[in-house]
């Protein structure tokens, strides 16, 4: 196995809200090598986001990193001091942020802004950061690119905005791609074209993914592994072809079984419950509530992310080989 | 982080308990409550509180600065200014009290029926509101006592109607919205009657804005109140008034005798935060819509 | 739809707002005490002469006619007589504007540029001691009565100090006003090189000016504050920050850029402010501006002055807020460009 691009061990992030302690991420371990694109899914309120901020050293009060380490590229981001890590934001690391509308700034023009990350991050003087942005335009297949680079964003679709954004993230050429649930808002066609896109745009310059994501019937179509959470907590993790054919975890098992298929038009309510708060977490598994399965240790104990094959990890006692 | 906005609300507790919890959290709001209680209080029992006669002169000791026996001086006729603050914060309170009230109830009155009713009677009303919003508030304040007179009503009803037009597209703009739901449209076709409506759907949903508005207005009535008395347009002798008192202070500057100008002010200051800061806090805990504005 | 259609738009919203105005000038006309058929016709006049020139006047007219009259009489800048100084309202304000003008652009001069500032720097830094302490300032800001600020200036400055000219007029007795060009005193002197004009005119403007400018500059402050807070959440800065940008590019570059453009629509707010700021000020620094003369023809009952001050300043104010709506639209692309 090569030496992963991007290592997340044991993360921790709380919210200090109104009332009481909040933790968003708990004990996360990720692991993502070059070229790869994994698939992160939960529901709304998971915690994915907020993993993708730790990533990017985004995370602010009243929020905090608790514990844990994310190493990129060797070095560990969290112990980064801010200025070095500005250099790897955008340079080393870009991000598709959910909504791409009001992600773009509204008073510049979308050229003006993939080409101030060219002149910082890699210095180009500004007529060939103009130049270079008009291309980065024309790579992620805007037409009329000059024209569209002196406009700014409400003059474009919500689909050329997300256009924009990818080219914003890969202009610097990163070795790592967040993607934070790049088709929201996007009509079913648009959004199959922009997973293509960023699909084929990672294949070529050779940046990994990380596809944050609701949505694990966009995983199946672009993802090499996935990784599902649940309340803050990785519950699987799995090749793609593995997690599909054979999930293991309860909750992996209903994300599968709900996924909309041409035969079954609408999605009906899939997993009973809403994600626990985590105000007051249970000491036991955070979908005990919800799992049909659960027994009194469910409540009581938390299970580990332990291997049940090679590169299959689940955390469920009901899935851990009886000792 | 709308992962930890999604978290937290998930276990909202009890309304009222986090309501109260959460205000008495804001200490500055908390003790401004507290201010505004000790001054209502004062200006309420003032014969009882006021250390002296606020027309009784004391001879032996006019201009006499703040000391012991007058805690915040004497005037020119050696009457006791501590004393005379906390009579004259009856007329600052009633008169920015009702003229808040009034603007108030006129204000939600002529907003529902114009958001109710809609039509020539809508349009009439929201042209007349732009129109007195045209003018800055103060200058028409000026304008009205200018050409109606200042008795104590007059100076209320300058003070409350620059103070309508806000009460009015608060309601309607409510009135509007809860005619456009679902549940009001349901409640008609199965025949209450039309004030029921009102009522039950619109009053919820207005009185705390309402309440956070009247709050701040407080404030402002008391200040422009202040202005107009001190440009002699509003309250005058024999009648006191913390800004006519401040610009009988002002006449002494000359002498030194600076506790007079600024004593009836600080008076003016304090009340005036104390109505804008429980108004902020107040906005912050029942209006999130209205937060930073 | 582009910027021509909004100006449009903009200018047709006008009318109904400046017939309401007009209408709300004439109540008030109509109510002020005293009869401007007697100015007009003089102190010793008969009551025939009198009644005569009521008809003249179409005082006799119902209401709606006489309000025509006054909108055709105002077209024609005819503001009416003042009683106390014998001319015609618009020239005693014509010779009054420039003082006005003075004090309110110095002003807005303080308040924006400390106020802009102290805004930035409290989002910035929020919940700091810097953040705490530009906060309890700009609420104090908004809670001090003018007349109270410039009596307390007054009473430091003039009185304990004895740093500033006594708070009465613009220049130090004895001094001729430079020859007028602008009607600012500071310019004009700094134009004519009259050093001790200048130097008068400064201090004689500072006070007061620093009186109307803090009470400004609290609003602007919040409101800077509060729009930067905003921007600075927005998915936008949020997106810069994760791009590396470097901070001060993110701040001034995305945020404020961003910020600055809402806090052009306090203008307006501000204007009214500074207009009704004034009338105090003027009165508390004797300066011999509009809004002084406005509050003295009140003490002698002269009716005239106080309701054009009143409806001039409404007009202004109409003005105003239709040059910074049409601000708003020149410097946001969204609605420049449609």
């Amino acid at each position: 196995m090569t030496a992963p691009l991007l290592e997340i061990e044991d993360l921790a992030v709380r919210f200090d809200t109104e009332d009481g302690p909040v933790e968003a991420v708990d004990g996360l371990g990720l692991r993502l090598a070059p070229g790869e694109i994994l698939g992160l899914v939960g529901e709304s309120g998971s915690g994915k986001s907020v993993t993708a901020y730790a990533v990017l050293g985004l995370v602010r009060p009243p929020g905090r990193v608790l514990r844990g380490s994310i190493r990129f590229e060797g070095r560990d981001l969290l112990a980064l001091p801010e200025a070095e890590l500005r250099r790897v934001r955008g340079a080393g690391i870009g991000m598709v942020w959910q909504s791409p509308r009001t992600a773009l700034n509204p008073v510049l023009t979308v050229g003006h802004q993939i080409a101030r990350l060219l002149r910082h991050h890699r210095g180009l003087p500004p007529r060939a950061a103009r130049e270079r942005a008009v291309e980065m335009l024309r790579l992620v297949g805007i037409p009329e690119p000059e024209r569209r680079a002196r406009q700014y964003a409400h003059q474009l679709s919500g689909g050329m905005c997300q256009r924009v954004m990818i080219a914003m993230a890969l202009a610097t050429q990163p070795r790592l791609l967040l993607a934070d649930e790049p088709t929201t808002g996007l009509d079913v066609l648009v959004a199959a074209r922009i997973m293509e896109l960023l699909k084929d745009l990672g294949r070529r310059t050779g940046a990994a993914i990380l596809l944050i994501t609701h949505d694990l019937g966009t995983v199946a179509e672009s993802c090499d592994r996935v990784a599902v959470m649940h309340a803050g907590q990785l519950v699987e993790t799995a090749p793609v072809r593995t997690l599909f054919r054979d999930p293991v975890h309860p909750y992996t098992r209903a994300l599968v079984a709900a996924i909309p298929r041409v035969d079954r038009e609408v999605a009906l309510e899939p997993i009973p419950g809403a994600v626990p708060s985590l105000l007051h977490a249970p000491p036991g598994c955070r979908y005990a509530a919800r799992c049909a399965l659960a027994t009194g240790r469910c409540r009581q104990e938390r299970p580990a992310l332990l291997p049940i094959a090679p590169d299959h990890q689940v955390a469920c006692f009901a899935a851990e080989p009886v000792a | 982080m709308e992962a930890a906005a999604d978290i937290a609300e998930a276990a909202p507790p009890a309304r009222g308990a986090r309501f109260w919890r959460r205000l008495r959290r804001n200490r500055l709001s908390f003790a401004a409550l507290w201010v505004l209680a000790a001054i209502a209080l004062a200006a309420l029992l003032a014969p009882w509180v006021a250390p002296f006669d606020p027309n009784l002169p004391d001879p032996e000791a006019p201009l006499a600065p703040p000391g012991w026996r007058h805690l915040l001086g004497t005037d020119l006729y050696g009457r006791d200014q501590l004393s005379r603050i906390i009579h004259a914060g009856r007329v600052n309170l009633l008169i920015a009290g009702g003229a808040t009230l009034g603007a108030l109830v006129l204000g939600a009155v002529l907003g529902a029926v114009a958001g109710y009713r809609g039509g020539w009677l809508d349009q009439v009303v929201m042209r007349a509101t732009d129109s007195i919003m045209a003018f800055p508030a103060f200058v028409l304040a000026m304008g009205i006592t200018a050409a109606i007179g200042n008795s104590l009503l007059n100076v209320a009803i300058a003070i409350g109607v620059t103070q309508v037009p806000s009460y009015v597209r608060l309601v309607r703009g409510e009135m509007l919205r809860v005619r456009e739901m679902e549940y009001a449209e349901a409640a008609r076709t199965v025949g209450n009657p039309d004030r029921r409506i009102v009522l039950v759907h619109l009053l919820p949903n207005c009185i705390p804005p309402l309440i956070v508005q009247a709050t701040l207005a407080m404030g402002y009535a008391i200040l422009t109140l202040a202005a107009l008395s001190y440009l002699g347009l509003g309250i005058r002798p024999p009648q006191s008034e913390w800004g006519q008192m401040t610009a009988e202070g002002a006449s002494e500057i000359v002498t030194g005798a600076w506790w007079l100008f600024l004593f009836p002010g600080l008076a003016i200051v304090v009340t005036v935060l104390a109505f804008n800061l429980l108004g902020d806090a107040l906005r912050d805990l029942l209006d999130p819509r209205m937060r930073g504005l | 739809m582009g910027f021509g259609g909004f100006l449009l738009r903009r200018l047709a919203l006008t009318v109904p707002t400046l017939f309401g105005v007009t209408v709300v000038g004439f109540l008030l006309a109509y109510m002020l005490p005293g009869n401007p058929a007697l100015v007009k016709a003089g102190p010793f006049a008969t009551p025939d002469f009198v009644a005569e020139v009521e008809r003249q006047m179409g005082l006799d007219q119902p209401l709606p006619v006489q309000y025509l009259r006054y909108l055709g009489a105002l077209l024609q800048g005819d503001l009416g007589l003042s009683s106390s100084t014998g001319r015609p309202v618009l020239a005693d304000f014509a010779q009054r504007l420039p003082a006005t003008l003075e004090l309110t652009l110095a002003a807005l001069l303080i308040a924006i540029g400390i106020g802009v500032p102290l805004g930035v720097l409290s989002a910035i830094h929020r919940d700091t001691l810097l953040d705490h302490a530009g906060r309890v300032l700009s609420v104090a800001g908004v809670a001090m009565p003018s007349f109270w600020t410039g009596l307390l200036l007054i009473y430091v400055f003039f009185y304990l100090l004895d740093l500033a000219p006594a708070p009465l007029g613009r220049l130090a007795p004895g001094l001729q006003p430079p020859a007028a060009v602008t009607g600012l005193y500071v310019v004009d002197s700094a134009l004519a090189g009259d050093w001790p004009a200048l130097r008068s005119a400064l201090q004689h403007l500072a006070l007061p000016a620093a009186t109307l400018g803090i009470a400004v500059m609290a609003p602007v402050a919040r409101m800077v504050r509060a729009t930067m807070l905003e921007t600075l959440q927005s998915d936008f800065v949020k997106a810069a920050w994760g791009a590396g940008l470097p901070p001060r590019r993110v701040i001034y570059g995305d945020a404020l850029r961003n910020a600055l453009i809402p806090v052009v629509t306090i203008l307006g707010v501000v204007f009214g402010f500074l207009m009704a700021g004034n009338a105090v000020v003027e009165s508390v620094f004797a300066w011999p501006g509009i809004g002084n003369y406005a509050v003295t023809s009140l003490m002698t009952k002269d009716a005239g002055p106080i309701q054009s001050f009143v409806l001039f300043v409404a007009l202004m104010y109409v003005v105003v807020n239709l040059a910074v709506d049409l601000l708003y639209g020149l410097i946001d692309p969204r609605i420049r460009l449609g």
